[in-house]
């Protein structure tokens, strides 16, 4: 089982596909990855050796932000949204969505499971 | 789709020039403005700008970490006081 950046690839999958269980590798940037380190993408993560891991560890580490790094980035920059008070922060603090979507309907992404507000009954 | 790199940011002139000549002059004022639509550049950093929210200008005071992002981001149009539901609850719980 190879561990890159702190994650388990899955032994069974072609490595092509096993990348993307990373954080921040998508399918394209997996192919690069491969051509960069120069594996056959269609190899299966358990044929391949530690020296072939070593490589595309090595490839990771030195051009791509993933995992945790990636997580804390994307978050920093929903906190600078906030506190320099843009419309864009107003957005994210409100749990709504952010780039003009429609929210008469749908955006139940941003919003959660509905809540219905009928009317509350008085007691007498 | 983004903006064309070859024209560079749109900064509203009108406004840059007013903004460039008050940083020549050494004074700070406040400048009321329309350019919702303008980018802000380095140059805002430290001047007070009321940017028209549709019914009044909002003071915008500019720091460096909004460079980049346009005026109107920061003088919100629209108020939302919250749906009528949600306070007849709160208020009846007591």
């Amino acid at each position: 089982m190879a561990r890159i950046a702190g994650i388990d690839l899955p032994d069974n999958k072609k490595v092509l596909y096993a990348l993307p269980h990373i954080h921040g590798i998508g399918p394209f940037s997996a192919r690069r990855i491969l051509a960069a380190a120069g594996i056959d993408p269609d190899r299966k993560v358990k044929d391949l050796s530690e020296e072939e891991v070593a490589e595309i560890r090595k490839e990771i580490d030195s051009s791509y932000t993933v995992e945790g790094e990636l997580r804390a980035d994307v978050s920093a920059n929903i906190k600078r949204y906030i506190e320099i008070g843009s419309y864009r922060g107003a957005r994210h603090r409100s749990g709504l969505p952010v780039r003009g979507q429609r929210t008469r309907t749908n955006a139940r992404t941003r919003k959660g499971p509905r809540k219905t507000s009928g009317v509350v009954k008085k007691k007498a | 789709m983004g903006r064309s790199i070859k024209k560079g940011p749109f900064i509203d002139e009108k406004l840059f020039r007013r903004i460039r000549a008050m940083a020549d002059a050494g004074e700070k004022r406040t400048v009321k403005s329309y350019a919702r639509r303008s980018v802000i550049p380095p140059e805002f950093v430290g001047f007070t700008i009321a940017v028209h929210n549709g019914n009044r200008f909002l003071p915008v005071y500019v720091t460096e970490r909004m460079v980049g992002h346009k005026l109107g981001e920061f003088a919100p149009t629209r108020t939302f006081r919250g749906h009528s539901g949600v306070k007849k609850k709160t208020e009846e719980r007591k």
